[in-house]
């Protein structure tokens, strides 16, 4: 029944992807044995995610890609492995497969050739292990981002593989979504045997399951390698220079001179919000954004946070209510969702949780001069405010880049770069340290805290608790039930 | 929030446990029959048996009135177009300009009529009681088409719904970047050309998912949910050729077949 533990061989192996002119991993001589626990750890960059594709048997041939030295799991090229290496990516929406819980864990099996007999058992046993009780023809729809996580790893476990990854799993997932996740994988690794190997730039979620850490360097092979202690011990300061969240060495934020009595830009009283007319998700929300101060709206998935940060920038009509944002209209109307798409540019910016949806231009260049042009301001000055936002979020390297090629923490500071270039007065901000990396944290945090001082308002809705520790000046919880404040 | 196109369909009644592949083909039948010949009396006779069969779909009237009424409007709209601009034949009842009502542009008008939605009705009830997994199922167990190909496309109608919450996303991020002003079909292209490029980033995320989960290797795949043919199937296929049938009998017993409009 127990799947048999494999063990993972690196000897002098490295990988170039065939787009790329450098090698996403060099130089690596590694040995797993079978049953270990192992924390992969490495900056942005140091050719984690490469391993571990590569060790699903994922990475393709030749034409994928150059191959140099050798790479096993259980002896053999992992392509051959395929089926006895179960992998969970970091998106939980893109890893359901199927409409029904049921057929979705039985997925894997069926491509494996598992007998039908087999396959019923192995579903309701892999859903169990990862506390998933919900009957076999619930809609996989309507599930949390902890939910489909779990979903994909029983959909991993009903394979039984000898080899178990984790890719990130539980970066996109709010607080309630990690703990879940790192529940069911204590649960599962107290029943099976199989090796385990995770990445996380998130340490502290994972320390205490793992019997070992490795560190990849950015520079080719293996940087540290030990026991969690050992390792985190003698490179704790070093991984958290380069953006892993290590317990002890959090990034430090600014002192902010708080409670700044700055004047009022945006005030709802009674406000109603929902996305679509007539539906509302919230309602009686009275807010008072001022200058030089930070509003953080925190709560639960599905409480209107983001309905709510969505309105205040003006891209969605308040549903009752209302909202007055005259101080900083400059003669329009009072409603920022009635200004026009080039007025209210220059007023509110707004940065969306996911920054792939905000990006217009093909490089990054064309994409800071975006905001600029539309609001009017003329060249010279539109040169100098994005020659400024370029130096500040360290993104003169890669002008000329694609927005959609960068990575998550680039891509994050391009997305607040084009709002910061219109001069906003206000800034409504999404998640913005959602999956981010301790390095992008701590300068965008810098940077926020530079823009109050300056005189900017911001609006957070968040879920990062150690943002609204550095940043925020007043706090809206919405995890009080409708109507019982 | 959007519908997802893949809930699952299900019910309590006999046709939610119909193989959807014998579903198809009893609409299939009884389509066929109707098409073969453009004449009122096959069409309305199809219309009739399946009037019958509705009672059984077990889908409930208003559900299934609303989404009729797309099939009725066009169907009225053909008629009353075919009634005023029909070849002419027959007694005339009424001329302005091009339009000529005439005894035969009415009987062709009813044909039309009752043909679309001899077609229609059987379509609608299929969509509305078929789930798409089960579909897919039986197209790759019952039909024996690729399976690679079945599965791949299952696994694809799933990221519609996602993608219009995507479109709605990008249009309220083009408006906070400031470019919602200009021109609204530059806009709708430019914004149509990024949903593009989410969607291709979507579905490869997806297929790595499936991949990483064995799909796609060349090992034989077994099947966790049967899908075959039972009785119950046979029978329904039966009575859609039957239906297909007795339309066809009684159109050309009556002399009004005429096989494909000739």
């Amino acid at each position: 029944m127990q799947p048999r533990p494999v063990a993972v061989d690196a000897r002098g192996w490295g990988w170039r992807h065939a787009d790329r002119p450098g090698f996403a991993v060099s130089g690596l001589d590694l040995r797993i044995e079978p049953g270990e626990r192992v924390l992969l750890l490495g900056a942005s960059g140091a050719g984690k995610s490469t391993l571990v594709a590569a060790l699903a048997g994922l990475l393709g041939d030749e034409e994928a890609g150059e191959e140099i030295g050798e790479l096993r799991v259980d002896g053999r090229n992992p392509r051959d492995a395929r089926g006895g290496v179960g992998l969970v990516l970091q998106d939980p929406d893109s890893q359901v497969i199927l409409a029904r819980v049921g057929d979705d864990v039985a997925f894997g099996c069926e491509n494996l050739g598992v007998p039908r007999d087999e396959i019923w058992p192995r579903v309701r046993e892999a859903l169990d292990a990862v506390g998933l009780a919900l009957p076999l023809d619930h809609p996989t729809s309507g599930l949390s981002g902890g939910q489909k996580q779990r979903l994909a790893l029983a959909g991993v476990l009903a394979m039984r593989p000898g080899l178990l990854l984790l890719d990130e799993p539980t970066a996109n997932l709010d607080p309630l979504g990690v703990a879940e996740v790192r529940e069911a994988m204590a649960q599962v690794l107290d029943r099976t045997r199989a090796t385990f190997i995770v990445i996380e730039h998130r340490v502290a979620v994972w320390a205490d399951l793992v019997t070992r850490v490795i560190v990849l360097s950015p520079g080719g092979g293996v940087l540290a390698d030990g026991t969690p202690d050992q390792v985190l011990r003698a490179e704790g300061a070093r991984l958290a220079e380069s953006g892993v969240w290590v317990p002890g060495f959090e990034p430090a934020a600014p002192a902010r001179d708080r409670g700044a009595t700055g004047t009022p830009v945006l005030e709802a009283r009674g406000l109603a919000v929902g996305r679509e007319r007539r539906v509302v998700i919230r309602e009686g929300i009275d807010l008072t954004v001022s200058a030089s101060r930070t509003l953080a709206v925190t709560g639960s998935n599905g409480t209107g946070k983001s309905t709510l940060g969505l309105t205040l920038g003006g891209l969605l009509p308040p549903l009752g209510g209302t909202l007055d944002a005259s101080a900083i209209a400059g003669g329009l109307p009072a409603e920022p969702h009635r200004w026009r798409s080039r007025d209210l540019v220059s007023r509110i910016g707004s940065v969306f949780q996911d920054p792939e949806h905000q990006f217009v231009a093909a490089t990054v260049a064309a994409e800071l001069a975006v905001g600029p042009k539309a609001a009017g301001v003329e060249s010279a000055e539109a040169s100098r405010r994005i020659d400024a936002a370029v130096e500040r979020l360290r993104l003169g390297h890669l002008l000329e880049a694609n927005p959609f090629t960068l990575s998550g923490g680039e891509k994050r500071r391009l997305s607040v770069a084009t709002a910061l270039v219109t001069r906003p007065a206000l800034l409504v901000l999404d998640e913005p340290t959602f999956g981010q990396d301790a390095r992008t944290w701590r300068e965008l945090v810098a940077l926020l805290s530079a823009l109050l001082d300056e005189g900017s308002a911001l609006v957070a809705v968040t879920h990062d608790a150690a943002f609204v520790d550095a940043l925020a000046d007043d706090v809206l919880s919405f995890d009080l039930p409708v109507g019982a404040r | 929030m959007t519908a997802d196109l893949l809930t699952p369909t299900a019910g309590p009644q006999l046709i939610y446990r119909i193989n959807p592949v014998a579903k198809m083909a009893a609409a299939f039948l009884i389509g066929l029959g109707v098409l073969l010949s453009i004449d009122w009396v096959s069409a309305s006779v199809a219309l009739a048996c399946e009037s019958v069969l509705l009672f059984w779909a077990g889908v409930p009237p208003r559900r299934l009135a609303i989404r009729l009424s797309p099939v009725l409007v066009g169907a009225v709209t053909a008629a009353f177009m075919t009634a005023l601009y029909a070849p002419e034949s027959g007694a005339s009842y009424l001329n302005i300009l091009f339009a000529h009502v005439t005894a035969g542009s009415i009987e062709l008008a009813t044909a039309t009529f009752a043909r679309i939605l001899a077609v229609g009705v059987p379509a609608v009830v299929l969509f509305l009681t078929v789930d798409p997994t089960d579909l897919a199922d039986g197209l790759a167990q019952v039909l024996r088409l690729p399976a690679r190909f079945v599965i791949g496309a299952l696994a694809a109608v799933r990221l519609v719904g996602l993608f219009i919450d995507d479109w709605r996303s990008l249009e309220r991020a083009r408006r906070a970047r400031g470019v919602a002003d200009r021109g609204r079909l530059r806009r709708l292209l430019s914004q149509a050309f990024a949903l593009l490029v989410l969607s291709i980033r979507r579905a490869t995320k997806l297929a790595t998912a499936m991949e990483a989960r064995g799909f796609g290797s060349s090992a034989p795949r077994s099947w966790a949910r049967p899908s075959s043919l039972h009785r119950a199937d046979v029978v329904l296929m039966l009575i859609g050729a039957l239906i297909a049938a007795a339309s066809i009998t009684v159109s050309v017993a009556t002399g009004h077949w005429r096989f494909l409009g000739t």
